[in-house]
């Protein structure tokens, strides 16, 4: 194996800036990965040469447009392994992702009394969007509970679940704790229950070959900017029965058949969930994102984060008063952790004088924070271009820090 | 450099918070929260028939940026009129976002000037502010502040 980092860190042009007159350690991948190279010049050959609207002129530029367009959601489809591409639907994100499902599906679907299943781990925007839910239609929200390592327990899942359960929606990957849910077991418990499951996958998905048909998941979304693409695109994957059983989320251009003042029909998927103008160029720079990483193989990429985790995990551990927060059997390359006597954000301030992006905060994941009973944590996460000289870096930061603070 | 913005004063304010207590008898009493961080905190003020200033405390938790404001603040009020302390509020106010330069504009600031570079760290204005507008809000008798 052995991956190449320092000719691939030469595709991330935003790697070689300098930040306060140092060299950038970006460690905040967790929140948005960097850009190769590719996607900002897909995206720029769109702009430069390619501008046009899809699905809706004959001239050339319109066909060229949209024939990229249509091409990214075939790359997507191979990514995920979905069965059909009418099965993809362009969002801007993981949130409106979530959004389209719970007033989409939810609204349809449920009643008062049903019950939705979500874990205690999960980004804001897979608990508010339930949240209102149930405000709107009287269903009810029912959380499965976490162990100090930061895992589900799995046991209190299967007590939850029932025949009023409706819809499970859990994250793959924990973006607060680095925590990988056993979600092919959640998705099979759900399914003899009756319940469709959601997966939210914005951090697993640059963590491992996702094969939705494979999972059985019945729905599963991500960002495109947690995955070296874009901001401003996501995607939802739907099983196509469930897709077409749905109304549609948004109502415009694009996403109907006929307008009438007396009537309107609805355009056939994917595009009936894909109302106005989409985010073309980001679709365009989500498929080059997409074929890049993928080029660069999981195995290797998996097996090199590990070491990177297994580093960090150790070096930070090395240091005195440092507590990681999320110590789940399972996980992937994010280390959570508080200092003693230092808050999050002094710190966070403290190492980005050294040139270190960290995360500090809640993470949007503020239950987590309340279970352990913090405000906040730090969190330096890791993708395949970082390197163990930059976990070093972080490791001298956090140690002038403690000697600024006296902690 | 930076360390501008960690000055002893500020260091030896968060270590020692003054101040930070229940206030009993408190007149005047407002929750800040900045959701943001998670800095939480509650300002006591104890204002006399004669319109002035007794006592201010605090207590909670923060940042040290959030909890030495805090502390620097309540330790400022003291003796004070709530106009001074509304006067004092809207320099600080104007200190964190950098419109007021302490050696170049009048001002009654004294040791607060030590927050005089936080403008140049816009994601932690919110944290020097909390417990300012938390103080005001007390004083304005509002029930909860967000800096967010």
């Amino acid at each position: 194996m052995s991956l190449d980092i320092k000719k691939l860190r030469q595709d991330f042009p935003n790697l070689s800036i300098n930040v306060r007159g140092k060299p950038l350690v970006y460690l905040d991948n967790a929140a948005t990965t960097l850009k190769p190279r590719c996607v900002i010049d897909a995206m720029n050959a769109y702009y430069v040469t390619g501008v046009a609207n899809v699905h809706r002129g004959v001239h050339y530029l319109s066909e060229q447009a949209t024939a990229a367009f249509e091409f990214s959601r075939q790359v997507v489809r191979q990514f995920l392994h979905a069965r059909r591409v009418e099965e993809i639907i362009f969002t801007k994100g993981a949130t409106e992702s979530i959004n389209l499902l719970a007033q989409s599906y939810g609204r349809h679907f449920l009643k008062k009394g049903d019950e939705i299943i979500i874990s205690y781990m999960e980004h804001h925007s897979n608990i508010v969007p339930w949240q209102m839910l149930c405000q709107q239609i009287g269903c009810v929200l029912k959380v499965i509970p976490i162990n100090i390592q930061g895992e589900i327990i799995f046991e209190e899942y299967l007590k939850l679940l029932s025949d009023k359960t409706k819809i499970v929606s859990i994250v793959w990957v924990s973006n607060s704790l680095g925590t990988v849910n056993p979600v092919k077991a959640v998705i099979e418990a759900g399914h003899k229950q009756g319940a469709v499951v959601i997966i939210d996958a914005s951090q697993a998905v640059t963590h491992m070959p996702i094969d939705v048909q494979e999972l059985d998941c019945d729905f599963l979304v991500f960002s495109g900017h947690k995955a070296f693409g874009p901001t401003g695109v996501g995607v939802l994957y739907g099983k196509e029965k469930w897709l077409q059983a749905m109304p549609p989320y948004q109502g415009g251009g694009d996403m109907i058949k006929s307008v009438t003042f007396a009537e309107t029909t609805y355009n056939v998927l994917p595009y009936k969930f894909e109302a106005g103008t989409p985010p073309i160029a980001e679709v365009i720079g989500l498929r080059s994102a997409l074929e890049f990483f993928q080029t660069i193989g999981w195995e290797d990429m998996e097996e090199y984060k590990k070491e990177l985790l297994d580093y960090g995990t150790k070096r930070l551990l090395s240091i005195d008063g440092v507590r990681i927060i999320g110590t789940a059997k399972d996980k992937t390359s994010i280390i959570s952790f508080v200092v003693e006597g230092i808050h999050p954000h002094d710190l966070g301030t403290l190492v980005d004088q050294e040139g270190v992006a960290i995360r500090t905060g809640h993470h949007c994941t503020q239950p987590v924070m309340e279970f352990f009973k913090i405000p906040a944590t730090a969190r330096a996460s890791m993708a395949f271009y970082n390197t163990k000289e930059e976990l070093d870096i972080l490791a001298k930061a956090i140690i002038r820090a403690k000697e600024i603070f006296n902690a | 450099m930076r360390d501008e913005l960690y000055q002893q004063t500020i260091l030896e304010h968060n270590r020692n918070p003054r101040n930070f207590k229940k206030l009993e008898g408190a007149t005047h009493v407002a929750e800040g929260y900045n959701p943001l961080c998670g800095d939480h905190l509650w300002v006591y003020v104890k204002v006399n028939a004669g319109g002035i200033i007794e006592e201010a405390a605090f207590e909670g938790q923060g940042c040290a940026i959030s909890k030495a404001s805090a502390s620097m603040m309540t330790a400022s009020l003291k003796g004070k009129s709530v106009d001074q302390a509304n006067e004092l509020f809207e320099e600080f106010h104007k200190l964190v976002i950098g419109e007021l330069k302490p050696d170049e504009h009048p001002n009654h600031l004294e040791k607060l000037a030590v927050f005089s570079g936080i403008w140049q760290y816009p994601a932690r204005v919110k944290c020097a502010s909390l417990g300012w507008h938390t103080m005001h809000g007390a004083l304005q008798k509002e029930k909860s502040i967000s800096t967010e």
